[in-house]
C-alpha cells in the first residue's frame, strides 16, 4: 500500500518539529527517513502511524489514497516498531506476538488455535521459533528487536513503520540485522518506512532515502542519486566525509575539460575525500601544492590529513593503500592535488 | 522491570570485595554494628516484645476474653469496615493519579502531584479537625446535615473520611514513579496493535504496576488499620459505635486495663508484623521474576 503525506505541519510548542513536509511512498518500497536528531523525522512517522496528529488544518496522510489522517493509530493497520521495542515486559514472547490478535473484537478474532498457529508462523519467520517461552528481558538486543517485528507484523499491517530499528544495537549486530532486514523486506514486500540518523544504514538499505533536516526534506532520491548528487551543502556534509575548501585557492584544480571555475556565491566548493588525486609534486602539473601532514593507513584506505601551501586549509584525503605505496609518502612530503568531481551550491549542483 | 524504583530499602547485592586500604579497621565496624544493633533492639524489639508481654501477661484466657468482649469485637469490625472502604477508595484514586500523572502532560500537573503530599504533611489531629469544622454540627454543612439528618462526625463516615483523607498518597505515591520509570512506550505500542483503552489498562499497564500496587495496598491497609489522630478527632469515642481498634486501646488504657490494652495492641502488631512479612515477599518476587 503507498503512503502519502501532504503539508505536514506540527508544532510541540514553541518548536517546530515539521514545517510543510511532503512525503510519497510508492507501494512496498522500502524507504529510509534519514536525518540528525531534532529534524523530525520521528514525528512524522509517528503521524504516519496515527500516534501524533498533524496540526489542524495543515495537512493530510494517505494510505493507498485514502484519507487517514483522522484515524486513530488502532484502525490504520500499521505496523510499528519502536526504538526500545516496547516489548510488554510482563508477557512471554508469544503472548507478546499474539497480543495484537487476542485484543480483537470477538466477532474479528481468531480461535486461539489459530492464534497460536499464526503466532509461531511469525516466530519461525524471525527465526526466533525456539524462544516462545522466554521474557523480553531474557533476550538479546537484537532478539528483542526481532520480537518486536513479528508482534508488529501479526495483525497483518498494510504498512510497516520503524522507528530507529538499529539504534539500541551494537555495531556487529546492527549490521547483520540490516542486511537480514533487506532480504527479509524483499520477502514480504511490505511498504516499510525506517527512521534512521545513520547514513551507512540508510544508503545500504534502502530503496530511496528522504533526507530531512530542521523540519524540512531536504532531499529525495536513490542512494545512489543522493550520495553523487546531493541537493544542499547540508545533504553533502550529512552523507559522507567531506571537505568544504575555498574557491579561489582552487583554482586549476579541477578536472581537465570541465567548465571554467564560477565559485559559489559563498565560494566554497565541496569535495569528498575520495574524490581527490594525488601526484608526485615534481611530476609537474597545475594542482594546487599540499603538504602532508598525518598518514593513518590501518583499515581498507589509507586516510591522508593535508595542508594546503597557498591557503594553509586542512584537507582530507583518502587513497587506496597500493596508491600510497606507489607514492611513497611520508610526512611533511610535498604533493599536488587534482579534484576529481566537486559541487559547489551556487545553483542546484555543479561539476 | 525496575524493581529499584518501587523498593524503598536497597536489595541486597551480592558483597564487594575491597581492597584491603578501603576497609575500615575492624574495632570500628565492630562497633558500628553494635551501635545500629542496641538503637534497633532499644527502640524496635523491645516496644515489641512489650507489647506481646503484657498482652499475655494475666494469661492466654484473659487475653482471649479481651479481644472477645462485644465491645473489643465492634472496634475490630469497624476497623475492618473502614479498611474495606478506604483501600479500595484510595486504589481507585492512586492509580488513576498515577496513570494521569505518569503518562500525561497536562496544566497543573506539578501543583496535583504536590496535593498528593498534602495529608503527609498535615498533622493526622489537624485533619481530623478539618472534617470536623466542615461536616461538625457547627460546621459549613452541620446545620443542612442535620436538617437532612445525615450523620458524619461522632459516626462511621467521618471515621471514613478522616482515615481516607490520611493514607490517601500511599497507593500514587508508590506508583508515580515506577510507571515514570516504565514509560509510555508499551502503552503506544498496545494502541497501534489495536487495543482500546480499557484492554491496555487491564492487560498492559496493569500487569506491569502490580507489585508495586500491592506493595502500596499494603502500606495503605497498615496505616488505615492503626490510625490514631484524625479518627480520635471525627469519632466521638462512643464504645462499641464509633471505637475502633487503636481508640479502643487508648480507653482500655484510661481505664487502668493495662493487660487488655496490650491484649488489643498485639493484635495490631500482628497486623504490623504480617505487613512487614508481606513486603519482604514481594521483594522477594519483584527481583526474582522477570
Amino acid at each position: 500500500m503507498s503512503i502519502e503525506a501532504h503539508g505536514i505541519r506540527k508544532k510541540f510548542g514553541a518548536y517546530t518539529a515539521l514545517d510543510g513536509v511532503d512525503l510519497n511512498v510508492p507501494q512496498g518500497k522500502l524507504v529510509a527517513l534519514l536525518g540528525p536528531s531534532g529534524s523530525g523525522k520521528t514525528t512524522l512517522l509517528r503521524i504516519i502511524a496515527g500516534l501524533e496528529f498533524p496540526d489542524p488544518g495543515s495537512g493530510r496522510v494517505l494510505f493507498h489514497g485514502d484519507d487517514v489522517t483522522d484515524l486513530p493509530a488502532g484502525k490504520r493497520r500499521v505496523g510499528f516498531v519502536f526504538q526500545h521495542y516496547a516489548l510488554f515486559r510482563h508477557m512471554s514472547v508469544f503472548d507478546n506476538v499474539a497480543f495484537g490478535l487476542r485484543v480483537r473484537r470477538r466477532r474479528d478474532r481468531p480461535s486461539s488455535a489459530a492464534i497460536a498457529e499464526r503466532a509461531h508462523r511469525l516466530l519461525e519467520l524471525v527465526q526466533l521459533d525456539g524462544l516462545a517461552g522466554r521474557y523480553p528481558s531474557q533476550l538479546s538486543g537484537g532478539e528483542r528487536q526481532r520480537v518486536a517485528l513479528a508482534r508488529a507484523l501479526a495483525v497483518e499491517p498494510k504498512v510497516l513503520l520503524l522507528d530507529e530499528p538499529f539504534g539500541a544495537l551494537d555495531a556487529r549486530v546492527r549490521k547483520d540485522l540490516r542486511r537480514w532486514l533487506r532480504r527479509f523486506h524483499d520477502e514480504i514486500q511490505l511498504t516499510t518506512i525506517f527512521v534512521t540518523h545513520d547514513q551507512e544504514e540508510a544508503l545500504e538499505i534502502a530503496d530511496e532515502v528522504v533526507i530531512m533536516n530542521k523540519a524540512h526534506v531536504e532531499q529525495v532520491g536513490t542512494p545512489q542519486q543522493v550520495y553523487d548528487k546531493p541537493a544542499s551543502p547540508f545533504v553533502y556534509q550529512f552523507l559522507g566525509n567531506v571537505n568544504v575548501l575555498r574557491a579561489p585557492a582552487l583554482a586549476g584544480a579541477r578536472r581537465r575539460g570541465a567548465a571554467p571555475d564560477e565559485p559559489s556565491p559563498d565560494g566554497q566548493i565541496y569535495v569528498r575525500p575520495h574524490d581527490i588525486e594525488l601526484t608526485p609534486h615534481d611530476a609537474g602539473g597545475d594542482g594546487p601544492s599540499a603538504i602532508v601532514r598525518h598518514i593513518h593507513a590501518a583499515g581498507p584506505h589509507a586516510r591522508l590529513l593535508l595542508e594546503q601551501v597557498q591557503s594553509r586549509e586542512q584537507v582530507e584525503v583518502e587513497i587506496s593503500r597500493s596508491e600510497l605505496a606507489e607514492l611513497n609518502l611520508k610526512t611533511n612530503d610535498l604533493v599536488r592535488m587534482r579534484l576529481r568531481q566537486t559541487h559547489s551550491f551556487d545553483e542546484d549542483y555543479a561539476i | 522491570m525496575a524493581p529499584a524504583s518501587v523498593a524503598p530499602f536497597p536489595t541486597r547485592r551480592p558483597r564487594a570485595v575491597l581492597p584491603r586500604a578501603a576497609r575500615d579497621p575492624a574495632w570500628a565496624r565492630w562497633a558500628l554494628t553494635a551501635v545500629a544493633l542496641a538503637f534497633l533492639a532499644f527502640f524496635l524489639v523491645l516496644p515489641l516484645v512489650v507489647v506481646f508481654a503484657e498482652a499475655f501477661s494475666k494469661g492466654l484466657g484473659f487475653f482471649l476474653a479481651t479481644v472477645r468482649e462485644p465491645d473489643a469485637l465492634a472496634a475490630i469490625r469497624l476497623t475492618l469496615l473502614t479498611v474495606a472502604i478506604v483501600v479500595p477508595a484510595n486504589v481507585v484514586f492512586g492509580v488513576a493519579a498515577a496513570w494521569a500523572i505518569a503518562k500525561f502532560r497536562f496544566r497543573g500537573k506539578s501543583l496535583l502531584t504536590t496535593l498528593i503530599d498534602l495529608p503527609f504533611a498535615v498533622s493526622p489531629v489537624i485533619s481530623g479537625l478539618v472534617y470536623v469544622l466542615v461536616f461538625g454540627a457547627q460546621g459549613w454543612f452541620g446545620p443542612w446535615l442535620i436538617a437532612h439528618n445525615i450523620r458524619i462526625i461522632f459516626a462511621v463516615p467521618g471515621i471514613v473520611l478522616a482515615t481516607t483523607f490520611v493514607t490517601f498518597p500511599f497507593v500514587a505515591r508508590e506508583l508515580i514513579p515506577l510507571m515514570q520509570a516504565q514509560g509510555t512506550d508499551e502503552e503506544y505500542s498496545a494502541v497501534t496493535l489495536g487495543a482500546s483503552g480499557w484492554q491496555i489498562f487491564w492487560r498492559v499497564t496493569l500487569p506491569n504496576i502490580r507489585w508495586g500496587l500491592f506493595y502500596g495496598v499494603i502500606l495503605c491497609n497498615a496505616r488505615a488499620m492503626g490510625e490514631f489522630g484524625a479518627v480520635s478527632v471525627v469519632s466521638g469515642h462512643i464504645r462499641g459505635e464509633t471505637n475502633t481498634m487503636p481508640l479502643h486501646v487508648e480507653i482500655l488504657y484510661n481505664e487502668y486495663n493495662i493487660a487488655g490494652a496490650f491484649a488489643v495492641a498485639s493484635l495490631l502488631a500482628l497486623l504490623a508484623l504480617a505487613t512487614l512479612v508481606a513486603k519482604s515477599v514481594i521483594e522477594w518476587r519483584q527481583t526474582g521474576t522477570p
